[in-house]
């Protein structure tokens, strides 16, 4: 066996022996479900039907109110109205909607009261304005003589249809969609790379406080024991991540059997699309379409690269910074300009990217060899010319050698320094011994 | 004689800091080879270009003959000074992971560590982690480790450090065993004892260079100053005193004797002992008369503060 295979499985076992890490690999994605759950079940908790007293001096309003879940009214128009008062007080009511006698319906604009001792929320509220104007306006009409019938008829209600050039139906929110898709792709690279990266610095800094360090190199080549490593722990990462997404699957429907949680594609859409879906019957069609028409097979292959491209860029620099130090807390001053690249690809992707997929900053930042990783997934479901993509992993690998060789060059010396935190200008100073 | 490893004027280079300043050393085959100086000499630099950990700036390194090469990382045991384990890791797989890194098959080494487990009766160890065992016991593994492949070359950087006397003693007897059957072991220590105990040859480094180079007994003759170490009991030492002084250059000593006498020491320049001994069997009853040959450590002190 090759001395790199050779510690590629010494790292890989080590890492998934570690019970940590198989306690971490078995508990976060039940942790994570239970969270899921929790929202979901606090969410489907039928809220108390709240009781709201109607004192209606007008006559307009009583009994034009409708009933929901969460609401119902009670017409109490002859109570006397200070009982009414203490009855909220008292909290028998949720609220008391106060509708006084005035001369022209014009003059309630201001005038209708909501009395409750809660706080109501705005929609609620906005409802009831919603409702009580309309019914309102209506009884205006139908004072002035109007015919209500024609303007209900002459009222128009404006649902802009989205078409492209080839004359193909299009859906709303689809844009969310493709930058949700990207997203994902991008935030599990940077998770990745976070989490994986992080596990090399220590495994680094375990051999350096150990001291095997010198037994090691005097056997094999330090940029051997750092490769291997590299990928002796994203191997294992790689393990993790299809055991999360395994259990993740298998909890996710044993959840939707057990609550009967709406899984299907329209569970996530935006009201919009729902309201289109419900008045025109092809869009879900249309919508599995679009789901299709997205680049698939340039999103797999480019995740595929930009993940090994970016994962191997950044792990050799969380060596190179776990040779350098002697404990982990010395490497937070270090950390901080591997991680801030990675936040910025992030908000790149998230202002910028979903606004202006082929803007200028967008197409910049996807070509930086320390943010395309992220900000090119983002782009490519909005359509990416190949050239453009080729020409990102062309600079993601050119940097990644000379990253790796750099990265190389400090963890060779800083493995065999101990008992001092070096300072940046130092560090530099390594690479030409 | 043969030398199995010969370092042609080495050079290495931290920055501005010259760690080794154009050194050359001789190790004859089959020797215990005592590398010394004091801290930051060099000594480390040095083991670590020999076994390329670093590669130096100038110079050349032969190993038997042939110019150093990373074949030659198999035919190497190196035993640092600063050195640990896998603490987390069973001590059999540690071994094993070790062994093969070195270049042997599974069974080789297996068959190796079975040899040594049983020698250094640590069997029982196999299945423990490293951080169940005692400094002391880890010791023995790395010691286990260094020797395991059966290489031609040894080196041992400070190996007794961490030993207490019964484990030193054992290492110490094996490592003249691995001599006996044809190693040639570096020796890297600041332990006089052991150097005047093992060593057949040394060299001194002293801030990057090679002060001394050679066999112990050889260096040793050069600095013999035909001093002596004289106890005598005699009633009038002023006369004593008066003879000796006539002929030698004469001061006081110390050193530990179970009688209550006149301690001397005598340097007698061209004389013989014997002229001296006459003298003093004139005068009165002698009970302690040593050359004061230098010992490995004198001499390091002594070409240290010099340079």
């Amino acid at each position: 066996m090759s001395t790199l295979s050779l510690i590629i499985k010494r790292e890989f076992n080590a890492k998934v022996r570690n019970k940590s890490f198989i306690v971490m690999t078995f508990l976060s994605p039940i942790i994570f479900a239970a969270v899921i759950a929790l929202i979901v079940y606090v969410g489907s908790l039928k809220a108390d039907v709240k009781q709201i007293a109607v004192h209606d001096e007008s006559g307009v309003i009583k009994g034009e109110l409708k009933n929901s879940d969460e609401y119902r009214y009670v017409d109490l128009s002859t109570v006397d109205l200070k009982t009414l008062r203490d009855s909220v007080t008292s909290e028998f009511y949720e609220g008391l909607l106060y509708i006084p006698k005035t001369d022209s319906l014009k003059a309630l604009e201001k005038k209708v009261e909501f009395i409750s001792n809660d706080s109501p929320s705005a929609g609620f509220i906005g409802s009831l304005e919603n409702t009580i104007g309309q019914k309102l306006t209506y009884a205006n009409f139908e004072g002035a003589k109007l015919d209500t019938a024609a303007i209900s008829k002459a009222t128009i209600d404006i649902d802009i249809n989205l078409t492209k050039s080839t004359g193909e139906k299009s859906v709303k929110g689809l844009n969310e969609i493709k930058i949700g898709i990207g997203f994902m792709f991008g935030y599990l690279i940077m998770m990745f790379i976070i989490i994986y990266g992080n596990m090399v610095m220590r495994s680094v800094i375990e051999e350096k406080t150990n001291r095997i360090i010198e037994i090691i190199i005097s056997s094999v080549k330090p940029f051997q024991l750092m490769m291997g490593k590299i990928i002796g722990t994203s191997l294992a990462g790689v393990l993790q991540f299809l055991i999360w997404a395994i259990v993740g699957v298998g909890l996710m429907m044993a959840g939707t059997a057990f609550f009967g949680v709406d899984a299907s594609p329209t569970a996530g859409m935006s009201p919009e699309v729902m309201a289109a879906a419900e008045q025109n019957m092809g869009t879900a069609e249309l919508y599995i379409r679009e789901m299709w028409n997205l680049p698939i097979a340039t999103l797999v292959v480019s995740f595929i690269v930009f993940f090994i491209g970016g994962y191997f860029l950044y792990s050799s620099l969380y060596a190179a910074i776990g040779a350098a130090v002697d404990n982990e807390t010395d490497s937070q001053q270090f950390l901080l300009p591997i991680i801030m690249p990675l936040i910025v690809a992030i908000y790149i992707g998230f202002v910028t990217v979903i606004n202006d997929p082929h803007g200028n900053i967008a197409t910049a930042f996807s070509m930086v060899p320390f943010t395309s990783p992220i900000v090119m997934l983002m782009r490519i479901p909005f359509g990416v010319p190949v050239w453009q993509i080729v020409l990102s992993m062309v600079l993601l690998f050119g940097t990644f050698l000379g990253i790796v060789w750099f990265a190389g060059k400090i963890y060779r010396v800083g493995i065999l320094m101990y008992g001092k935190k070096p300072s940046w200008k130092e560090i530099m100073k390594w690479i030409n011994y | 004689m043969h030398n199995i490893l010969e370092v042609k004027n080495v050079v290495k280079q931290y920055g501005d800091y010259t760690a080794l300043n154009s050194v050359s050393l001789n190790v004859p085959q089959g020797s215990i080879y005592g590398l010394l100086g004091p801290n930051g000499a060099g000594k480390t630099s040095l083991i670590r270009i020999i076994n390329q950990i670093t590669m130096p700036d100038a110079g050349q390194i032969l190993l038997d003959g042939e110019a150093l090469n990373p074949s030659h990382i198999k035919q190497i045991g190196y035993l640092p000074e600063e050195r640990g384990l896998y603490k987390s890791m069973k001590v059999g797989e540690q071994c094993l992971y070790l062994a093969q890194l070195k270049g042997l098959s599974k069974d080789e080494a297996l068959t190796q560590l079975k040899y040594w487990f049983d020698k250094l009766e640590i069997k029982g160890w196999w299945d423990k982690k490293i951080q169940e065992l005692s400094k002391g016991m880890a010791q023995k593994i790395q010691f286990v480790v260094t020797v395991l492949h059966q290489p031609k070359l040894l080196i041992f950087d400070e190996p007794f450090s961490g030993f207490d006397p019964v484990n030193a003693n054992l290492i110490k007897d094996e490592i003249l065993e691995l001599k006996k059957k044809g190693a040639t072991i570096i020796f890297s220590t600041h332990r006089m004892e052991s150097v005047e105990e093992l060593c057949d040859d040394i060299a001194l480094i002293h801030k990057s260079n090679k002060l001394i180079e050679g066999k112990l007994d050889d260096i040793k003759r050069q600095y013999r100053t035909n001093s002596f170490e004289v106890g005598i009991l005699t009633a009038n030492v002023e006369g004593l005193m008066y003879d000796l002084t006539q002929k030698f250059t004469v001061g006081q000593t110390q050193f530990k004797s179970l009688n209550d006498e006149l301690k001397l020491e005598i340097q007698i320049g061209n004389a013989t002992p014997n002229d001296l001994l006459q003298i003093l069997t004139a005068r009165g009853q002698v009970t302690h008369f040593v050359e004061k040959i230098p010992s490995a450590g004198d001499i390091f002190i002594k070409t240290v503060k010099e340079n």
